[in-house]
């Protein structure tokens, strides 16, 4: 099958309801046939954005392109896009196989019937194709909705978070399917969720979201390794940020120094390079070793930081997360692999060791609360 | 032991006992009147006085019997199609838009409802005595709509809240232009709601005498010719038609009933 993507690009776009601005100057270029996930938390734009992708709501301002048209004036059922709502919506006085072919009927494919059948078995809900919505599962109608929409080869195809009402283990199973699907069909994907694993596991490229605005983009390992900001930093898994001073630059190595310790980090991994920074580094990258010995592991280019103390552990089976408090600095994370029977203890004396490669930095003034999820 | 078993004997019983009541105390005047369009009645029938078919041969034999339930018939289906259509339009526009002066036409939709009827029936009148309209099946069918288009407003509201949004809008997203979505989904989706709001109006439109004997005229409706024929004693075949009308309504619910049964049944050897 021929693919049917076609780029899109949103060309600061802003959507204002009444003086709320909902998405803010947001401008975005997802290349022909990727899977690009939209993440953020709830409220942020993401359905605001995937709607006037759609046409269903109109920017204030900004453009819309679908490859090189530009849609932005156009109406909903003038768009080459189709849209897995997150409720679903399908048409309850339908059957399952009229469902997938109402597209297909409305643009007056003279096949929609025998098209829709294939679209069934592609999702292999063909048995069901008499039913009604309401005599299927939370699963197979979340399959039919997608059914109802790839059938019609979009330029664009929109998820709006159609997993969130799966449980975890269809979730996993969707996932892989959708992923499939994608591959086989070659139409571009716009997934919106506020699951990062999803969004990690499923997309070529993320966009993280926050307050009508685009944090950040780029693969997903690219965002863990190297956030920008400190939202993307906690939102997407989570980071231990601390102040520092730039004491010393040479060009490629920056030192810093932090609560009477020094460590380095590689000025290419830093936002700003002068002055006082926020520095970060991801629990798992962070070794904590008993008091004065160093990890076997350490060596030229590590840094240590004395002085922790172990305030909670908790054991997860693969691995054990400790806060560990380091005197001026604060509490840090530290996620270590249960290699070994023995680990730490509540009140334990530790240092904290970490290759300097893996440290990043972000802007001085960034707040390093930015992101954290409330539980 | 044995006092458990009475109370639990008692609670099986209760409810169709009660409901079999209830449906006795609705059907009573029903049966009489099934029963009595058999009456071998002479000049009144209030009494039986045995068995006969020629009601039922020779309906339209006491003069103008017919002749009223036509135009009352007449007058309900004009009133039943014209206050449909308005009335869904408009609830579709109270519903879906939000525009000045919405919370008052709101309001001005209930009113007639809450109006007493003689109120209703006695102002229309002057109303078309001011405007110098002659009096007959016009005034009628047109006072009809009015009162009817209230109450399809309502039915259908009700029905149009309970319809999701996103229903439209997934249309739109599948091609669909604004009118092809309203007729395939909407308005599919309205259908029982728009069948109960037709059925309610002809069924007060029918029924109605007040507000048809102010302004009718000398144009007779079923309702006020029994009235008047009440005086002198209801002929039989009077019962005859409210009998005819009774069967028809129950066949039509059996209809449909056994309609959807045999629907549901072809689907599920479908799947
Ligand atoms: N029609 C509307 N009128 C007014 N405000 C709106 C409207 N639609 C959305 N908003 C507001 O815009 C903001 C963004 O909404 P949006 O639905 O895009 O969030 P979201 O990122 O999809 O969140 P979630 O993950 O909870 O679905 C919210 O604060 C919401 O209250
Ligand atoms: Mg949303």
């Amino acid at each position: 099958m021929a693919a049917s993507g076609k780029d899109l690009v949103l060309e600061g776009i802003t959507k204002r309801f009444g003086d709320y601005t909902a998405v803010d100057d947001l401008s975005l270029h997802v290349p022909a046939g990727r899977f690009f996930a939209l993440l953020g938390p709830s409220g942020c734009g993401k359905s605001t954005t995937l709607r006037m992708i759609a046409g269903l709501e109109h920017p204030t301002s900004g453009r819309v392109y679908i490859g090189d048209e530009d849609v932005t004036a156009t109406k909903a059922h003038q768009r080459e896009v189709n849209t897995v709502f997150q409720s679903y919506a399908l048409f309850p006085h339908l059957s399952i196989l009229e469902n997938v072919a109402f597209g297909l009927k409305r643009k007056k494919v003279p096949d929609a019937v025998e098209q829709a059948k294939a679209a069934l078995e592609l999702v292999e809900l063909a048995h069901l194709a008499q039913r009604k919505p309401a005599q299927l599962s939370g699963g197979q109608q979340q399959r039919v909705a997608l059914a109802r929409a790839v059938v019609n080869r979009p330029h664009v195809l929109l998820l709006d978070e159609p997993l969130g009402a799966l449980d975890m283990k269809l979730r996993r199973q969707m996932q892989t399917e959708l992923k499939t699907i994608q591959d086989e069909v070659g139409v571009t994907f716009i997934h919106v969720t506020h699951d990062q694993e999803e969004a990690m596991t499923m997309a070529d490229t993320v966009a993280v979201m926050n307050a009508g605005r685009i944090e950040q983009i780029g693969p997903p390992d690219e965002l863990y390794d190297l956030p920008a900001t400190a939202f993307v930093a906690n939102f997407l898994g989570k980071s231990n940020l601390f102040e520092a001073t730039v004491t010393e630059s040479n060009g490629d190595w920056l030192s810093l120094s932090f609560a009477g310790t020094t460590t380095g980090l590689a000025a290419s991994r830093a936002v700003q390079t002068t002055g006082t920074i926020v520095a970060g580094i991801r629990p798992e990258k962070i070794i904590a070793a008993p008091a004065g010995q160093p990890p076997a592991s350490a060596g030229s280019g590590w840094a240590k930081v004395p002085g922790g103390r172990v305030t909670s552990v908790s054991y997860t089976g693969v691995s054990t997360e400790y806060e560990i408090a380091v005197q001026g600095l604060g509490e840090f994370t530290v996620f270590a692999q249960n290699l070994h029977s023995t680990g730490f203890t509540e009140g334990d004396q530790v240092d904290l060791w970490w290759e300097e490669s893996n440290l990043f930095g972000l802007a001085g003034d960034a707040d390093t609360e930015a992101g954290i999820e409330e539980v | 032991m044995k006092q458990l078993a009475h109370r639990i004997d008692i609670s099986r019983w209760f409810v169709p006992v009660v409901a079999g009541l209830s449906f006795f105390y609705l059907l009573v005047p029903i049966v009489y009147i099934l029963i009595y369009s058999f009456n071998d009645s002479g000049r009144t029938n209030l009494t039986w006085r045995g068995f006969t078919l020629s009601n039922w041969q020779n309906p339209c034999r006491p003069a103008g019997l017919c002749d009223a339930f036509i135009n009352s018939l007449q007058v309900a289906l004009i009133a039943t199609v014209v206050a449909t259509v308005l009335g869904t339009m408009i609830a579709f526009g109270l519903e879906r838009f939000r525009f000045k002066f919405a919370g008052s036409a709101n309001l001005l939709v209930f009113l007639p409802l809450t109006a007493p009827e003689v109120v209703l029936g006695a102002s229309l009148l002057s109303q078309f005595l001011n405007l110098g309209v002659q009096l007959g099946m016009t005034t009628t069918v047109l006072s009809h709509i009015m009162f009817c288009i209230s109450f399809v407003v309502v039915t259908i509201r009700a029905r149009i809240a309970t319809l999701d949004p996103k229903l439209e809008e997934a249309a739109a997203d599948l091609y669909a232009s604004a009118s092809t979505a309203f007729w395939k989904v909407t308005f599919p989706l309205l259908i029982p709601g728009i069948a109960a709001a037709a059925l309610l109006s002809f069924a007060i439109s029918f029924d109605d005498f007040i507000v048809a004997n102010f302004n009718s005229g000398s144009y007779t409706t079923l309702p006020q010719f029994m009235y008047v024929a009440a005086r002198r004693g209801i002929p039989a075949e009077a019962n005859v038609i409210g009998s005819f009308m009774f069967l028809l309504a129950v066949s039509l619910v059996v209809a449909v009933q056994v309609w959807r049964y045999w629907r549901r049944r072809s689907l599920e050897r479908a799947v």
